[in-house]
């Protein structure tokens, strides 16, 4: 064999090396997790996104409280923005074994901020398949308002509005005609899920 | 395998001994506390009701058997198999010494399913009623200090009673074989004792000495029979000329004179109806139906035993706007607003009532502070001037928060009395119903009809009668506060 073909084979099997080292080290990382932790149903962001970590809320495994639950979402420009892309996922089904208190079909029609610091959510179908009940009623204001106060320092209170009119209530029994501030009374304790 | 561990329970007596009630006679029955838990051994469960216990030690599970009848406990999990179904418990089989102990709710979550009788544990009469014994529940007080005084006791369900008066005493005895009575600690006016009689199917009032003959009706009315005993004086009427004529009152308590009024009037609010069916079971209980029976039944208690008006924001199923429901309660300044509700979780496990009062905003806190809302004076009808007060009617209930709050504090022990109660009993929340109400108010979460051992208690009488005699005793303790309140 020449040099001029041992050189092509030598920088191929150190390339495979490499690779077969990578592989390795990237098994490694993840079977070292702390086998607490649990792993998001979603893959992780592709490198080129940039995300944030966001607070959101789900139900408790007992169903009497906001369990807070660190979340990758991906990183938007501006405080408008940003809020639709933490509401978006605060509204997605959550991976196992978390429970989302938002009911299933709720869509999230508008996000806008004042200049006062309000935020007002506008959601079509969130009472057609709401539970009802008092406290699960509670839980589902509570982690619209929790999810963007405690993620947007800027914005004080939040007014949910239902197809872009202000109502009563979702399911009968919690006012939300006006701006509500951040309650803290249901959040029990924080978990972190994901990378 | 590794035999499994019993916890070793060291008990002390409960307050009061458990009786067991059947066609045979009644008797004690020994049960011990542990940890809050009042247990009975299954020894002794073994004796009452003939069945048979087999411990298996590797496991630790504990059966008992009933004709072939079996009911399997876990001694590490508070959970029993009972023909194969899954039942909770409110602690595991625990040994104390070479016994086997299990909560007293064994008797009715697990054995009744298994046992040919109807085994029925009342915790509060400290009762345990085996077979078909008839054991109604009999709830007397003295309704009016008079002279004459005026008691009532009512028995439900409905059986049949006679009053028999005599001097220095009134024996009601009921047909059952025994009672579970609700009786009041004293007397009152011309009645100094109501107490239990001799026989278990009596009860008897002990009169005053300037008690003459009493008098006394039976009623039946919606499944409840009524004895009304009236206790006229014997002591004449103190002469009027005796009483010094009071001087006249202050210009400056004329006004105040007028606008007191003695609480009478309650509005109550069952929750949703019509297309709103508030919470559903999963075998179709709506939180509609059961909001308005139990209004119904709270209604009945009210107007018969208190004798307070009662207006309810819907009398059918029937969709109510939810300013509406304040509304009735405004315009016809109600002294109490009480709104019914059946709470709802996500999973099955939340279980109890729950009591919630109107949490305030910033704003609303600034009106509680002033303790009053603001007035206008308007031009009145032939002439002169009238003050009106004016209430934001999302203001309305914060200059009522305190007296909600202690409204909402006698739902809660009235409430713990007789029903499983929430570990968040009383909380402060917006709940939209109560923000326009203005007068002390309050809702109640009956049970959660997603925890299927409450939805299965909740269509039971016996369930629905235990809220309401909640409510009502509630609403009279309030009744008592608020009318000492309006008294300079």
């Amino acid at each position: 064999m020449n040099r001029h073909r041992v050189l092509p084979v030598a920088i191929g099997v150190a390339l495979l090396g490499l690779l077969a080292w990578g592989v390795t080290s990237l098994l490694e990382r993840l079977t070292a997790r702390d086998a607490t932790t649990i792993v998001t149903a979603t893959p992780p962001p592709p490198s080129e996104t940039p995300h944030i970590a966001a607070t959101l809320f789900y139900a408790t495994a007992e169903g009497d409280g906001l369990l807070p639950v660190q979340r990758e979402v991906p990183l938007a420009e501006g405080l408008v923005a940003q809020g639709r892309q933490i509401l978006t996922a605060q509204f997605a089904p959550p991976p196992a074994p978390y429970v989302s208190v938002i009911p299933p079909g709720t869509a999230l029609r508008a996000f806008y901020v004042t200049e006062k610091g309000d935020a007002f959510v506008d959601v079509s179908g969130i009472s057609a398949a709401h539970p009802g009940g008092s406290l699960t009623e509670l839980l589902t204001v509570h982690a619209i308002v929790n999810a963007v106060t405690a993620n947007l320092p800027a914005v004080q209170r939040v007014q949910i509005l239902v197809d872009g009119k202000e109502v009563d209530t979702i399911a009968g029994h919690v006012d939300i005609r006006q701006p509500l501030s951040r309650d803290t009374s249901l959040i029990r304790a924080q978990e972190k899920i994901g990378p | 395998m590794v035999p499994v561990l019993f916890v070793q329970a060291q008990g002390t007596p409960p307050p009061a001994p458990l009786t067991l009630i059947a066609r045979e006679g009644r008797r004690a029955v020994p049960t011990s506390m542990v940890s809050g838990q009042e247990l009975i051994a299954l020894d002794d469960v073994a004796a009452l009701f003939q069945v048979t216990v087999a411990e298996d030690a590797p496991t630790g599970a504990v059966t008992v058997t009933y004709r072939g009848r079996t009911v399997v406990l876990s001694s590490t999990q508070p959970i029993a198999s009972v023909n194969g179904r899954v039942v909770t418990l409110p602690a595991p089989v625990t040994r104390s010494g070479r016994r086997l102990l299990v909560p007293v709710e064994f008797l009715p979550r697990a054995l009744a399913p298994i046992y040919d009788r109807r085994v029925d544990l009342r915790r509060t009469s400290r009762l345990l009623i085996v077979g078909d014994v008839v054991v109604p529940r009999v709830v007397a007080r003295v309704d009016a200090v008079g002279p004459p005084t005026r008691a009532t006791i009512e028995i439900s369900p409905a059986a049949t009673a006679t009053a028999t008066p005599d001097v220095g005493r009134v024996l009601v005895r009921v047909e059952a074989d025994a009672l579970e009575l609700a009786l009041p600690s004293g007397g009152g006016g011309l009645i100094d004792q109501i107490r239990a009689g001799d026989q278990p199917n009596t009860v008897v009032l002990i009169l005053g000495g300037n008690a003459a003959m009493p008098r006394t009706a039976i009623t039946t009315v919606d499944g409840v029979a009524r004895v009304t005993v009236e206790v006229p004086s014997t002591a004449p009427p103190p002469a009027e000329s005796a009483v010094p004529p009071s001087a006249p009152p202050p210009a400056s308590d004329v006004l105040s004179a007028a606008i007191r009024q003695q609480f009478d009037l309650v509005v109550i609010d069952p929750g949703h109806g019509g297309s709103d069916t508030g919470v559903r079971t999963a075998d179709g209980l709506e939180e509609k139906e059961l909001t308005l029976d139990v209004a119904r039944r709270l209604r009945q208690r009210l107007e018969t035993r208190l004798g307070v008006r009662v207006i309810m924001t819907r009398e059918d199923d029937r969709a109510v706007a939810i300013d509406e429901r304040a509304a009735v309660a405004n315009n016809s300044k109600a002294d109490l607003f009480l709104s019914l509700h059946a709470n709802g979780a996500l999973g099955p496990g939340m279980s109890g009532a729950e009591v919630y009062l109107l949490s305030l905003d910033r704003e609303g806190e600034a009106v509680r502070r002033r303790r009053r809302t603001d007035a206008v004076s308007l031009p009145a009808l032939g002439g002169g001037r009238r003050t009106l007060e004016v209430v934001p009617w999302n203001l309305a209930q914060a200059a009522h928060i305190e007296t909600s709050s202690t409204f909402s504090a006698m739902l809660e022990e009235e409430l713990r009395r007789r029903i499983p109660i929430s570990p968040r009993a009383v909380q402060r929340a917006g709940m939209r119903v109560l923000t326009g109400a203005n007068m002390p108010a309050a809702l109640v979460e009956m049970a959660y009809l997603t925890n299927p051992e409450q939805a299965g208690k909740a269509r039971t009488d016996d369930f629905r009668n235990s809220i309401a005699d909640a409510l009502y005793e509630a609403i009279a303790r309030f009744r008592t506060f608020a009318d000492a309140k309006a008294v300079p």
